[in-house]
């Protein structure tokens, strides 16, 4: 038999005009993208058709007459006719609006729903105007809450399935269901088992009518009150699309744009309500200063920025430039990273600018390996290994998308974790290192995909399940996409980074940045790491001329230290203005102890940020308010190297200013001139285009003509060798990498180190959650009390040995600190390892850690 | 109360007929309100832990029929048609003989927790009407002198009708040639064990 070819188009005729549709394609998405819009309420083109509220009944003839067909759920054929304004499709259309109508409460005048409701616009458009029901309509209970965000409101509900069908196929929580059959069906959780999802917030904006409401919103507004710009979302690297909407100067509500290359629509509730943040009442809006004389700090007082800003400048020109440093930025949007890149490195003069924390991976290699985009990963029959964080407790769009493509196009996923992620259940294979033997294990992975002899050694991984992962790996014909990230904050960085180069040598292994910071991308393209200038340039890359050298007054006369080298370096009294840009070190940077004397150390901490936070309470001399990520107009650039604007929607509170207009400000003290000409982000967004390669096409027209998926930047750096990082051939084990004053144990370190700990000891897992402790999320009202309380979770196998019951109150010690939580058995985790939520309120993991250190050992104590 | 040990050994072997474990949720829930006479929360949770389906899904499939039950109710559940056959040949007053003799409104339990009375809708069974059901088992021309033998016999154990829930077809025994095999469909290779093989070509 000849193998059919598949048709390019299939012909069909829709009101008498001819239509070119894609084949298998669902008839309403042929006729919508040809100008005609068939009225729907179930089918949404992101789920699967199931024809459950008839609304798009249409006539179609397939040769056999007109009949009646749901059109989400005939797929066209050729020659097929459609009629949707027939006598009969009106009819229908009317009597389904009257039949939806029968137990519709009608309470539109009440409902937050009213003005943007498609049941509303729909019956006012394809409805009768009158109902023919007299009886009593159904009756529950107004709104139920169904989850601390969301409410039902039965009654109002028409049951399209779109809501159940949601949190069942896309996000996999299946806790909304419709319970009862006939007219006593309604939508429900099951009792005392909450809608608990980290993505139960689309519920609210794809239901057809006000049944579903989210509390961040509810009676707040009037959707005709409501002015919309389309931004990016800030807090996660995954940079979802989203459409901001406010009210007299104020941020109402964040719903999800469907970027088909990014978020298709979907948004976590993070994304959705962390806005609620930026109204907080506890926005810092003005400077703060408070002097430090006579030992103790003084109270805070409020300054002018004049003020605020010629004792930093003065502090900062009365010092040599290394003793100068900047750490953070990755909140930051893209023109603003350069302008605090120009300043510290290219006014000041200090190459000791770090965005991350110690949290992540040697940007000079991660701007090196090539890239994948989003849909590569997710691209059918595609091969996905995951070395990084939990997609769902960290990235939750990108979960979305690899989920989808695991599910739906058959993308084999082999996870390389410290323990089960929210994936495990879809993964093909998943190995499970112990804390420290990551690369170890991907060296044997790599090894067995090539058919070489490989050992597992001290993994903890069965060989037999190695294989089977390298045959996978080995059966990847058209590339591997390798999603790369700190799964474990305890795991040094060089263990990740020693992984990513063994992979590396996999041919046509392709890396997806898992750093989590908002726009950490951004910032490292734009030179806020050691030893990178804007472009992914090395700092030895530079040879005083070209663009760079043209816009900068100068170049860093030396190397720089990395967040780690400018605290140990505070610590020791060599830095003297510590410049914190949305940074918290305290809580975020790997070490606390570290942080605690780095702060303490320096003899002016400046602190530009949204919030008071625990670091600048603690140390900062000048606090300086910045715009938040609706207040200002700048760029985004994802963890694709996608750039996407983000607008400004409200003003800034008090005299907040652009994180830009700080930079800028300071740079014209201190070297008059050298920000001249930068007056609004467009302006820098063209010096960065001018000196940076990588941004060349960062143009407006670029941005301009593609508004919702955003400008692809060049997926390969210049840097290439730059950072030492070569494709060819294995790396060298132990080499230090850039920017990092004291090497650590090579990447495989010490061979095993429960071997040199005492008895019952585990080694220390640290991940981090979609809700925790952080500055942001503090201040959000509807997700402040959903953190999870500290646990100390360990394999039900090992409970026993610690002579211990599941939740009994714990000290979870180290060699560094300890910390109180709570004993949890998780059979997520593997024997012998003890996994502790990252920033659990009151209890955040780094006392356990300490800097430069590859495995962390701790023990369980009763409390 | 959740699943007893004997039970969960059933449940396991229950799973083991079907491709998919959670094809097997209906007679798992049998199998629950066999051991409870109702739905508890507990068993439903553990019958999803079992076939994988979150509480939720188990509550909403559960709720579609009619005969699984989420509060308790009698040992006997007794229902009595007034239909319309059995309306003109005197259900109507067959049920109200049953709530006053048994002393509880129309849907209520007796304070022993013996008997549910419910007014039920034609349980097909016209020709024998006035009709009503005891755990679904038939009773047909029902006088009230009938009824009351009939709820002297259940108090006595003589009828032979089995507690409410209990469902013979759950403890069906299936020889393991019999099975549908384990394999799920899109899994499948070649045809399934209880088709002719001769019959049936199935793409590779």
């Amino acid at each position: 038999m000849t193998a059919v070819e598949p048709q390019a188009t299939v012909a069909i005729e829709v009101d008498g005009v001819a239509v070119q549709a894609r084949p298998g394609e669902m008839l309403i998405e042929a006729c919508e993208r040809s100008g005609t819009y068939i009225p729907r309420f179930c089918y949404h083109s992101r789920m699967s058709p199931v024809g459950m509220c008839r609304m798009c009944l249409v006539e179609v003839d397939t040769g056999r007459g007109f009949a009646l067909q749901p059109s989400c759920m005939v797929p066209v054929s050729e020659g097929m006719k459609v009629s949707t304004e027939s006598e009969v499709t009106k009819k229908a259309q009317d009597g389904v609006l009257e039949f939806l109508l029968i137990n519709h409460p009608l309470d539109c005048p009440v409902c937050d729903k009213g003005g943007e409701c498609p049941l509303q616009d729909q019956t006012m458009a394809y409805g009768p105007g009158e109902t023919r029901f007299v009886e009593e309509k159904r009756h529950f209970a107004k709104p139920i809450a169904i989850s601390e965000t969301v409410y039902l409101d039965r009654e109002r509900c028409i049951l399209c399935d779109r809501c159940t069908r949601f949190a069942d196929e896309v996000a996999g929580d299946a806790l909304i269901h419709f319970m009862g059959r006939g007219n006593h069906t309604e939508v429900n959780t099951f009792p005392d088992e909450p809608f608990a999802s980290y993505f139960s917030g689309n519920t609210v904006q794809i239901c057809p009518v006000g049944a579903l409401t989210a509390a961040p919103y509810r009676f707040k507004a009037r959707p005709w009150d409501l002015t919309e710009t389309l931004s990016t979302a800030w807090v996660d690297s995954v940079g979802a699309r989203v459409a901001v909407q406010a009210s007299r100067n104020r941020v109402l509500r964040v719903l999800g744009a469907d970027a088909d290359a990014v978020n298709w629509g979907w948004l976590t509730d993070k994304e959705r309500f962390g806005f609620e943040a930026l109204n907080s009442a506890e926005r810092l809006s003005a400077p703060m200063l408070r002097d430090a004389a006579g030992g103790g700090a003084s109270e805070w007082r409020e300054a002018g920025w004049g003020e605020a800003l010629d004792r930093i400048a003065g502090a900062v020109g009365a010092v040599p430039p290394e003793r100068v440093a900047v750490l953070g930025g990755a909140r930051l949007n893209n023109e603003a990273q350069y302008m605090w890149a120009k300043l510290a490195k290219g006014v000041i003069g200090t190459d000791n600018v770090d965005a991350q924390l110690g949290d992540g991976l040697d940007p000079a290699m991660l701007l090196a390996l090539p890239r994948a985009t989003i849909d590569d990963a997710c691209r059918p029959g595609g091969t996905v290994v995951l070395i990084g964080p939990d997609p769902k407790e960290e990235l939750g769009t990108l979960y979305l998308r690899l989920r989808h493509a695991a599910i739906n196009d058959g993308v084999k996923l082999v996870e390389v974790t410290p323990g089960a992620t929210g994936l495990s259940h879809l993964a093909q294979h998943s190995l499970h290192p112990r804390p420290g033997t990551t690369a170890a294990l991907v060296n044997a992975l790599v090894a067995a995909a090539a058919g070489d002899g490989f050992e597992t050694g001290s993994t903890g991984v069965d060989r037999s399940e190695l294989e089977a992962a390298a045959q996978c790996l080995s059966d990847a014909d058209d590339g591997v996409t390798v999603v790369l990230g700190r799964a474990s904050l305890a795991e040094g960085a060089e263990v990740v980074e020693a992984a990513a180069m063994e992979l590396s040598a996999l041919p046509s292994a392709r890396f997806l940045p898992a750093l989590r910071r908002g726009n950490v991308i951004g910032a490292l393209q734009a030179g806020l790491a050691p030893e990178l200038l804007p472009g992914r340039v090395g700092l030895d890359g530079i040879d005083g001329e070209g663009p760079l050298a043209g816009a900068w007054p100068r170049l860093p006369a030396a190397a720089g230290l990395d967040a780690a080298g400018v605290l140990r370096a505070a610590a020791r009294g060599d830095i003297d203005v510590l410049v914190l840009v949305g940074a918290d070190p305290l809580n975020d940077f790997i070490d606390r102890d570290l942080a605690y004397r780095g702060l303490r150390g320096a003899s002016l901490v400046v602190a530009v940020d949204l919030f008071m936070n625990d670091s600048s309470s603690l140390a900062a001399d000048i606090v300086l308010p910045a715009a938040g990520p609706t207040e200002c107009d700048g760029t985004f650039t994802n963890l694709e190297g996608r750039v996407s604007p983000m607008s400004r929607k409200v003003t800034p509170p008090g005299t907040s200013r652009p994180d830009w207009m700080i930079a800028a400000d300071l740079a014209e003290r201190l070297e008059p001139g050298s920000a001249e000409g930068l007056d609004s982000p467009e302006s820098i967004r063209e010096e960065l285009a001018r000196v940076s390669e990588v941004h060349a096409s960062l143009t407006e027209d670029a941005l301009n003509q593609n508004p919702v998926e955003g400008v692809l930047l060049e997926r390969r750096g210049a840097t290439g060798e730059a950072g030492g990082w070569r494709r060819s051939g294995r790396p060298t084990m132990g080499r230090s990498p850039v920017g990092r004053t004291e090497p650590a144990t090579g990447p495989t370190g010490r061979e095993d180190p429960l071997e040199e700990a005492p008895e019952g000891a585990f080694l220390l897992v640290a991940t981090r959650t979609m809700y925790d402790d952080g500055t942001m999320l503090r201040h959000c009202e509807s997700s402040r009390n959903l953190a999870p309380a500290a646990s100390a979770r360990i394999n039900p196998a090992d409970l026993d040995a610690t002579g211990l019951n599941e939740g009994a109150a714990v000290r979870v010690v180290s060699d560094f600190g300890h910390i109180e939580a709570t004993l949890a058995a998780d059979a997520g985790v593997p024997a012998g390892s003890l996994k502790v939520h990252w920033l659990a309120p009151g209890a955040p993991a780094n006392p356990l850690i300490a800097a430069g250190t590859d495995v962390t050992v701790v023990k369980v104590e009763a409390r | 109360m959740t699943l007893s040990p004997a039970n969960e050994a059933l449940a396991a072997e229950i799973i083991s007929w079907f491709p998919r474990p959670r094809s097997a949720l209906i007679p798992l829930l049998h199998l629950a309100q066999e051991q409870d006479g109702y739905l508890t929360d507990d068993a439903m949770r553990r019958v999803g832990g079992l076939v994988g389906a979150t509480p939720a899904e188990v509550k909403g499939t559960a709720g579609f029929y009619e005969m699984f039950r989420f509060e308790p109710v009698g040992t006997y559940l007794v229902n009595v048609c007034t239909n319309i056959s059995c309306l003109l040949w005197g259900g109507e007053e067959l049920l109200e003989h049953a709530c006053e003799s048994l002393e509880v409104e129309v849907g209520g339990t007796t304070d022993d927790g013996m008997f549910t009375v419910e007014e039920a809708e034609c349980v097909a069974a016209c020709t024998e009407a006035p009709c009503l059901q005891v755990n679904y088992r038939y009773r047909g021309r029902v006088t009230p002198d009938d009824f009351d033998r009939l709820i002297e016999d259940l108090r006595a154990g003589r009828t032979g009708i089995a507690g409410h829930g209990v469902l013979a077809r759950v403890r069906q025994s299936i020889p393991a040639e019999r099975l549908a095999g384990v394999v799920p469909p899109e899994q499948a290779r070649e045809a399934p064990v209880w088709l002719d093989r001769n019959d049936v070509e199935v793409a590779s």
